[in-house]
């Protein structure tokens, strides 16, 4: 169909919106509440047209376009009802600019600079809104929330519902349901959908730019495998762009003393998860399915909601907390420091793991492996803060003594990528354990069944003649539908975000399921260029730390945790 | 001939439209429900006594004194669209109908005509707040789907996708009477108008469906003999004309409500409909939620900014959710344009 937008023509399907044609076109309307993987609430009002022959506006995101239609984005009607509810929603939300980490990248603050919007003419009405924190890693601040729903919804679509509208009109406020059996398991994604922070990780930047200022402290930064494909984008890089060699500069830039990649940690990761996995295997007692535990919104939700399940979690460490014991054992010791005077900063796609390093079995020496967690927004922001921009920033390395992991390391921000690396390792284990009777054990490399965005995948592996069920769950909503089918399984992956980690709740906004996909592009592209270590277990340095800790006994206080219920 | 003809297209025939206020063409939304269930194997059927907008009395007077009527009205439809399809039937009653009234229309059900009916016919009482909302078609089906009170964007309309996505029609009280009444050909193309205010007659009133305000008031017996104004429509979601505007129809809710022009507060009138918006507002969007606020905060400021008052009625008139918003500028404006200003 043929429709006219500020009169000029444009061919159109049937159920397109006005919205949809608008941005294929390149024809700028503004938008404060929608987001493309979540309903359309058309709340806001941001994104009023003017459609000849009707007599209201029309909100573009939820209009769909009929032949013929004549739409206009910006006559004075539309130009006065957009501006004053833009003025509205910037009246009901708190600026806290000085210290907000979105202010860079904050929707709400773009378009009241852009339409010239007057600040002053209605007094605060959200002073005295409280702010919900759920343990130290997300917050819901009612002072700066635009009620538009999105982070209900976010929490809706993961299964959780753990927030809800309460109250109605300008009194209502997002809360936390007061159900018994109701937990936030701290997984973001709220933070994610919020267009203006209200919903966001509880900040340490200002703990971590103090510690960079202490002269006494070894200040070390480690980064995640999601973040070097996500970072780029809060610096105009392309979607997918892998950014590690820049990240690593950009730590030098602002006074890190030791830079190290969480791809080692992850390659510790794997060798561990992959020796319990065979382990189990060739254990008639053991328990299975054996599941991945490093992801700490899953480990939340276990240990609450399915604390059944505790004996079935990997003993292993997550891949920062083991970098991190690499970093204040191993590393401490060759290099001769005191242990007690560095402090591990993490950056991560995730708010989650704010909670997991705060976990007290996660110390060492008396203090936490990991001392600060920056989610990816976070860290963007003080680099933003620091006027440090990363695209322009020339490449470094990591720290020599460790090194920023395999092909196996890199895939792990990907949903089914954990499992992957896994097997990849306890293939190769599984056939040196064949190698004596059989010379003819091929172990396989790649396992592209377990990749993708799809909510639950699964394969059946062969791991030297043994055939090993798998399935990966991709977003906590999908665990509920494999329990009952669960015990047909050997090895499960569970990542509580849609995608993975690449889809993690401190990831930059906007993140949309076309956006995971190119994140997802970007980290098997890493993996494709490893070509000569693309198994964890062929990380030589990684395998000389993980010699060490079994030479040292320290497996239990470096390699291994243990998780316990907490619904009472 | 007449007796050839089924339900639908006798409501057709008479030209009834919906009696909730919004005036659309029964036969219309009856069609499309017809058309949704022919693909679908349930749906159901909502009899809307919410009556959110105070000062109207019509659904009570309805099933109060006309209780069978309206039951049969609704048992018609429930045999057009076909016992088997229709899984449920919702009375959606405001509070004090369901105390006063539930009674009267369960010893209607539990007669031999309407034995069967009364298997799938369910009381929900309307939620106490936000009030208004709640008689709002797309929010009454939101509040039995469990969902929260706001409305619904449409496509798809209720008749398509409504109750836990099921094709649902929902019609008025007065709507069902008027089905009655069709049914038995004894429609005469009246509707029920409610008095109110300085008037010496007040009470519901079944007069033609199109008149203006003078000949309601003319034919009640209610014509004023001091100096008056009259609200149209509903109490709160209305329009305030001068005695000499008189000729225009009445509208919306079919209220007709006398204001002594000497005896009346103008700012304290102003004072409680902005108080009613702000507080009936379900906070879904923002030109409402925000602006209604705005509005009532302006009012109470001494010399406030009156373009900005304006510029927020425009506002709610161009780009609220729902219709609430936009009543409230049209309502606010009425004042200003026809009293204020004279």
């Amino acid at each position: 169909m043929i429709v006219k937008i500020n009169n000029k023509k444009y061919t159109a399907t049937k159920g397109q919106t006005i919205l949809d044609v608008a941005r294929e076109h390149g024809i700028k309307i503004p938008s404060l509440c929608h987001h493309p993987d979540l309903d359309v609430r058309a709340s806001c009002r941001v994104c009023v047209v003017e459609i000849t022959g009707r007599q209201k506006l029309a909100t573009a995101c939820s209009t769909e376009l009929e032949d013929g239609m004549e739409i206009y984005t910006d006559s004075s009607r539309v130009q006065k009802s957009r501006n004053l509810n833009i003025e509205l929603i910037f009246a009901s939300h708190i600026e806290k600019c000085a210290t907000c980490t979105l202010r860079f990248n904050c929707d709400l603050l773009k378009l009241a600079q852009e339409y010239g919007v007057k600040i002053a003419r209605f007094p605060d009405r959200k002073a005295k809104r409280k702010t919900y924190k759920f343990a130290n890693a997300v917050e819901i601040d009612g002072s700066q929330c635009i009620d538009c729903n999105n982070c209900v919804e976010a929490c809706h679509n993961q299964g959780i519902d753990f927030l809800k509208i309460s109250g109605h009109g300008h009194e209502q406020e997002i809360q936390p349901v007061k159900a018994k059996g109701s937990a936030c398991i701290y997984c973001g994604q709220c933070a994610n959908a919020c267009p203006v922070a209200a919903a966001q990780e509880q900040g340490e930047w200002q703990q971590v730019e103090a510690a960079l200022k202490n002269k006494k402290k070894i200040v070390v930064a480690q980064f995640a495998p999601a973040v070097r494909v996500s970072l780029g984008e809060e610096f105009g890089l392309p979607y997918g762009y892998n950014c590690a060699k820049k990240i690593n500069t950009a730590f030098k830039e602002l006074g890190f003393n030791y830079i190290f990649d969480v791809n080692f940690g992850a390659d510790i990761t794997t060798m561990t998860e992959a020796e319990e996995l065979m382990e189990r295997i060739n254990n008639k007692k053991a328990v299975f399915p054996m599941t991945t535990s490093c992801c700490p919104a899953w480990v939340a939700y276990a240990e609450f909601y399915h604390p059944e399940l505790l004996p079935n979690l990997t003993t292993a460490r997550s891949p920062h907390i083991h970098s991190a014991g690499a970093i204040k054992s191993y590393f401490a010791k060759q290099k001769g420091i005191n242990p007690k005077n560095i402090e591990v900063v993490s950056i991560v796609p995730c708010t989650s793991k704010k909670y997991e390093a705060a976990r007290p079995e996660l110390t060492y020496k008396g203090k936490p492996l990991v001392d600060h967690v920056l989610t990816t927004r976070e860290f963007a922001f003080v680099l933003k803060k620091n006027k440090i921009d990363l695209a322009k920033l020339p490449e470094s390395e990591v720290e020599p003594m460790f090194n920023d992991g395999s092909g196996a390391a890199a895939i792990y921000g990907a949903s089914g990528g954990v499992m992957e690396s896994a097997l990849r390792t306890a293939a190769s284990l599984a056939c040196a354990q064949k190698k004596t009777k059989n010379k003819l054990c091929v172990s396989r490399l790649e396992f592209k069944e377990v990749r993708g965005l799809k909510g639950f995948k699964e394969a059946t592996v062969d791991l030297a003649g043994k055939k090993v069920r798998v399935g990966v769950v991709n977003g906590i909503a999908h665990f509920e539908a494999l329990l009952p089918k669960l015990s047909k399984y050997h090895y499960i992956e569970v990542m509580a975000c849609p995608g993975g980690c690449l889809g993690g709740g401190g990831q930059p906004l906007p993140t949309t399921n076309a956006i995971r996909q190119k994140r997802l592009e970007g980290m098997y592209a890493i993996d494709k260029g490893k070509t000569k270590m693309r198994r964890a277990h062929e990380n030589q340095p990684m395998v000389e730390y993980y010699q060490w800790v079994k030479n040292n006994k320290l497996a239990s206080k470096l390699l291994h945790t243990k998780f316990k219920a907490t619904n009472k | 001939m007449a007796k050839t003809l089924n339900i639908l297209q006798k409501i057709e025939a008479a030209g009834l439209v919906g009696r909730g206020g919004a005036r659309y063409p029964t036969a219309k939304k009856w069609s499309s429900f017809a058309q949704s269930l022919k693909n679908r194997e349930i749906g159901y059927i909502v009899v809307n006594g919410a009556e959110g907008e105070p000062g109207i009395k019509k659904d009570a007077y309805l099933l109060a004194e006309k209780t069978e009527a309206v039951i049969n009205g609704v048992y018609l439809a429930n045999q057009f669209f076909g016992n088997d399809k229709i899984k449920k039937i919702y009375f959606f009653l405001k509070h004090e109908y369901h105390r006063d009234y539930s009674k009267k229309i369960k010893e209607i059900l539990d007669t031999k005509k309407y034995r069967a009916l009364s298997k799938k016919i369910e009381f929900f009482i309307k939620p106490e707040s936000p009030m208004y909302i709640c008689g709002e078609e797309t929010a009454i089906i939101n509040i039995i789907s469990v969902r929260r009170a706001e409305p619904r964007l449409k496509p798809p309309f209720p008749t398509q996708s409504g109750i836990h996505n099921h094709p649902t029609l929902v019609n008025n009280v007065e709507t069902f009477y008027d089905i009655s009444l069709v049914g038995a050909d004894n429609y005469e193309g009246h509707r029920l108008y409610t008095l109110g205010g300085a008037v010496k007659h007040r009470g519901v009133f079944s007069l033609p469906a199109v008149m203006s305000v003078r000949e309601v008031l003319q034919a009640t017996n209610n014509y004023p003999d001091f100096d008056f104004f009259v609200m149209t429509g509903g109490e709160v979601c209305g329009e305030l004309l001068r005695s000499d505007q008189l000729q225009a129809p009445v509208e919306g809710s079919a209220l007709v409500m006398v204001f002594d022009k000497k005896k009346t507060d103008l700012k304290k009138l102003l004072a409680y409909w902005l108080k009613f918006y702000e507080a009936e507002s379900c906070g879904l969007c923002s030109a409402c939620r925000e602006g209604s606020y705005r509005l009532r905060e302006l009012s109470q400021q001494t010399n406030y900014d009156k373009q900005l008052f304006i510029d927020l009625l425009d506002n709610l008139e161009d780009s609220s959710f729902c219709a609430l918003g936009s009543s409230l500028s049209l309502t606010v404006k009425s004042m200003m344009e026809n009293i204020n200003k004279k």
